[in-house]
């Protein structure tokens, strides 16, 4: 049995309902087939209902869903002949972030990601896909090397955020997301990156500056998660359903913002209800973002790279001072002397 | 008069004020307004400043933003956290960004990033260095992703800075974390910071809930992350000015040395 989210919950039961008449005709014999056949149409009603309108709260939940594609899952459908690179030459190998070489229909490309695990025990070793410095340098590595060798990158971006660990702060995590970000932005090969799930704030966008954003219908990117939101306006980290109406974080919002370029659309109900139909959804829209890129000579990639994220900000600017008149700057009357 | 914060001390302003707003008792370094910063920084009379009238907007309509921007300009004088501008430091011309800490923490929002953006290409436009002083909380929660996308233009933008060539000085004062850590307060070609300052990507308490331990007091202090390789100088605020001096020197144009 797949794994049900709460807001689905109206459907398990009518489902349950169904399956409990059908066992009655078949134990009983009598025929009950006209009551399955109403409930039937209203759990395909309720169905469309439900996930037509889904609230950015439930898009979060199947956001996080176990059961959707990751990375791995991503990256062994779009390409043949996928071969994983480990290690950061220098710490060690982060298994929350993969990367590698392989050949989507006779491109070959760099593409990396961060892992979740399906289970418990591949979380563990996954670190639930909170990557450490380690993981970010090492995808820097295997950037640097696509550059070297002319091959476009893709990543992928599923993560609940960097990890907030002591040893990560040790090893430095801002330094290497921030190291990450300035490098990306120089980068002399097209870059395209994909949410598929989680976009967790920095942890995210250390693998996320690119040429091109494409985000899945229900995936979420978010400068802090909801929880923690909420923990900080209202001191209640359980409040996250209202911090994330507040917060403008899915894809629908990202896209009226031109922020996100393109919205992959899901199988109905979620990726995690057709993985292989959303592996074919993703991997045309990244050929169809490459094809395009193609036509920009290397040179050319950081300049309009630059014209993406320069035009982001919203602001105003106005010709006249900002302070009333007789409003003084705060403490231009400081007296320090140095010198 | 004002107590020292840390000893206790009683302090008179002038002596305060001559030891830059640092402790002379047991070193504790006080934190600075941007106009301040600005005026035991850069030589008297020589700053000006860039796009002063840049007021954030309101992208997601996030409960009370707005009102909280407005109570910040009014309680500040600022308008919003971050002043940048032109001057010189020891004669030696320069770009400076420097953060507030009172504009709501310091968080980055599109004015931070914008402001930042348009000093860095000034710098690239006049050929002259870059020094950004931060102080920030990080990204500003209420403009959601648009905050985000300020460490990215940012650090596009501090790209094309390294592109021209031209040096980037990152000073990271008390306390510096979140979004500008790992973004462009950790770009510099030299990062330096002020003794005791903290410094850090994630929230201490975040992470004494996610390893449920107690972390030791010098944990994300300027002295750790320079033990652990992250910055080139913790330097008490006395000898700043001079070092910067020192390092514009060094990087001045026309003095570079040219091989054959
Ligand atoms: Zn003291």
């Amino acid at each position: 049995m797949a794994v049900e989210l709460p807001f689905e919950k109206p459907l398990v039961e009518l489902r349950l309902k169904i399956e409990e008449l059908k066992r009655f005709t078949e134990e009983k014999g009598i025929d009950m087939s006209e009551e399955v056949a109403t409930l039937e149409a209203k759990v395909k009603a309720l169905a469309e209902a439900i996930y037509r309108d889904l609230t950015p709260w439930q898009k979060v939940q199947i956001a996080r869903h176990p059961e959707r594609p990751t990375t791995l899952d991503y990256i062994r459908g779009l390409c043949d002949d996928f071969i994983e690179l480990h290690g950061d030459r220098s710490f060690r190998d982060d298994a929350a972030i993969v990367g590698g070489i392989g050949r989507m229909e006779g491109i070959p490309l760099t593409l990396i990601g961060t892992q979740k695990g399906r289970d418990t025990k591949e979380n563990i070793f996954r670190n639930f896909g909170m990557a450490h410095p380690e993981g970010y340098r090492k995808a820097l590595r295997l950037m640097k090397q696509a550059e070297k060798f002319g091959r476009p990158i893709v990543t992928f971006i599923d993560t609940a955020g960097a990890y907030p660990g002591a040893a990560a702060e040790e090893r430095g995590q801002g330094e290497a997301i921030a190291r990450n970000l300035i490098e990306m932005a120089a980068l002399t090969v097209p870059i395209v990156c994909v949410v598929t799930g989680e976009g967790g704030s920095g942890g995210a966008l250390g693998l996320g500056v690119g040429d091109r954003l494409l985000m899945l219908e229900h995936a979420y990117y978010s400068v802090i998660a909801p929880e923690s939101a909420a923990a900080l306006l209202w001191k209640d980290a359980s409040q996250g359903q209202r911090a994330a109406d507040a917060m403008s974080i899915t894809a629908q919002d990202l896209y009226r913002f031109g922020i996100v370029d393109e919205i992959l659309e899901e199988p109905f109900g979620g990726a995690q209800r057709d993985p292989a139909q959303m592996i074919v959804t993703v991997k045309e829209a990244v050929l169809r973002a490459l094809i395009e890129l193609k036509a920009v000579s290397r040179y050319e990639l950081p300049a309009l790279r630059y014209e993406k994220y320069r035009k982001i900000g919203v602001f105003t600017e106005s010709e006249a001072p900002l302070l009333a008149e007789g409003q003084e700057r705060a403490n231009a009357s400081s007296n320090i002397v140095t010198r | 008069m004002e107590k020292c914060k840390q000893c206790g001390q009683i302090l008179f302003a002038k002596e305060l004020d001559k030891q830059v707003k640092t402790c002379p008792h047991c070193g504790y370094h006080f934190t600075l307004t941007a106009q301040e910063r600005i005026q035991v920084t850069l030589d008297e009379g020589s700053f000006e400043e860039f796009d002063a009238n840049l007021v954030s907007g309101d992208p997601l309509h996030f409960p009370d933003y707005s009102a909280r921007v407005e109570r910040s300009r009014q309680a500040t004088g600022l308008a919003d956290a971050v002043v940048t501008g032109a001057g010189t430091i020891g004669g030696f011309p320069v770009v400076v960004g420097v953060m507030d800490s009172r504009f709501i923490m310091g968080s980055m929002g599109s004015v931070v990033g914008e402001k930042l953006t348009r000093a860095i290409e000034q710098a690239i436009e006049r050929s002259v260095p870059v020094i950004i002083f931060s102080v920030s909380g990080g990204a500003r929660m209420q403009e959601g992703i648009f905050s985000l996308m300020q460490m990215a233009k940012i650090s596009t933008a501090l790209a094309r800075l390294a592109q021209s060539r031209l040096l980037y000085i990152s000073v990271l004062t008390h306390p510096t974390t979140g979004g500008v850590t790992a973004s462009f307060a950790m770009q510099g070609d030299v990062n330096i910071s002020e003794p005791g300052a903290t410094i850090g990507f994630a929230g201490r308490r975040i992470i004494e809930q996610t390893i449920r331990q107690k972390l030791p007091d010098e944990f994300q202090t300027a002295e750790f992350v320079l033990e652990h390789g992250m910055i080139d100088q913790v330097v008490h605020r006395k000898d700043l000015r001079a070092l910067l001096a020192t390092l514009l020197s060094l990087h001045a144009k026309g003095g570079e040395w040219s091989g054959r």
